[in-house]
């Protein structure tokens, strides 16, 4: 279990800043939809900022191993657009309604929001009802 | 210590916030080469929890080799408590006077002091948590259907440049638009 324990600790910092950073609150999430703060558009640029050129990094450094030995990659995204958009559009349905989106229904729940756990068991639902119909939808 | 003290229980600013859950994506590469990603959890969960009887095959997999992902939620729920029991902000959010006059025209009070979520729609009542359920069945479904959410297309998929990442974040949005315009105000709190 004990090399489980970097990914614990990645998990509750985790936690901490999106509980910290106020992305796991409703309000928030409609202010940002209705563009009258900076807040949220703030969090997600400069965290796609960061990730982007850590990454450039990582490149430019050359092969890097993992704590465990791997060689670090990215693994590429399957190509196509239409579940991309169709299940985006549905998912964001769903974030705008109660301002919660995967991370922040853990860190929500950690709170001891009995809410965030209705909104998990439906989540839980909801991925199940997808990998009952995936051969009869559009990808 | 005053000081120090007020800090731990201080709000972060989106500055601080957004740099740090972008060195997530780096993160997760060193420890063990993993894509930084929160909802294949969902599909985790589902596979420990499917009956033989029901026998989805996309929940049939060795969902053991995602210990790793499941330990990660774990931690996120633990670090909720530390941030937002232990160490809760004591002051209400600092929402922009746009939303408070947006929230309460809509007929929500303001948040209070630890207040993430309005009680208008998660005090328990039938009501409310068929709205929560059904809400968090479209975040399941679309998040699977997409292949990701926040994390794992905006942050991650975004920062790696890939064009699918980019269609469903556009979707994503083009959805909490709709939602947050229409559905909030018109159709469950009209």
């Amino acid at each position: 279990m004990i090399r489980y324990l970097p990914y614990l600790l990645a998990g509750v910092v985790f936690g901490i800043i999106l509980i910290k950073a106020e992305a796991a609150s409703w309000y928030r999430i409609q202010e940002m939809f209705h563009f009258q703060s900076f807040h949220m558009f703030g969090i997600l640029f400069s965290a796609i900022a960061t990730g982007f050129l850590s990454i450039q990094l990582l490149k430019h450094l050359g092969s890097r191993k993992s704590l465990d030995g791997q060689t670090i990659e990215i693994p590429a995204k399957p190509p196509g657009h239409k579940s991309y958009i169709i299940g985006g559009l549905i998912f964001g349905l769903g974030w705008g309604i109660i301002g919660l989106c995967p991370g922040p229904i853990f860190a929500l729940a950690g709170t001891g929001s009995f809410g965030a756990l209705v909104v998990l068991a439906g989540a839980l639902h909801g991925t199940w009802l997808y990998g009952a119909l995936k051969q009869h939808l559009p990808h | 210590m005053t000081e120090l003290t007020d800090w731990l229980y201080a709000p972060w600013p989106w500055y601080a916030a957004g740099p740090l859950i972008g060195l997530m994506v780096p993160l997760m590469l060193f420890i063990g080469n993993r894509s930084f990603g929160i909802s294949n959890n969902l599909r985790h969960l589902c596979a420990i929890t499917q009956p033989q009887k029901v026998d989805v095959d996309f929940f049939k997999y060795n969902w053991k080799e995602h210990t790793w992902s499941l330990m990660f939620v774990i931690g996120t729920a633990l670090g909720g408590f530390i941030a937002g029991v232990v160490f809760a902000n004591p002051e209400p959010i600092a929402l922009s006077d746009g939303a408070k006059e947006m929230f309460l025209s809509w007929g929500f009070l303001l948040p209070g002091a630890m207040e993430f979520v309005p009680d208008e729609l998660f005090h328990a009542s039938v009501r409310n948590y068929t709205f929560l359920f059904a809400s968090g069945v479209m975040v399941g479904f679309g998040t699977r259907y997409a292949g990701g959410c926040t994390s794992g297309h905006a942050i991650t998929g975004l920062a790696s440049m890939q064009l699918p990442s980019l269609y469903a974040v556009l979707g994503i949005f083009g959805g909490g638009l709709l939602a947050s315009w229409f559905l909030v105000p018109y159709v469950l709190f009209g």
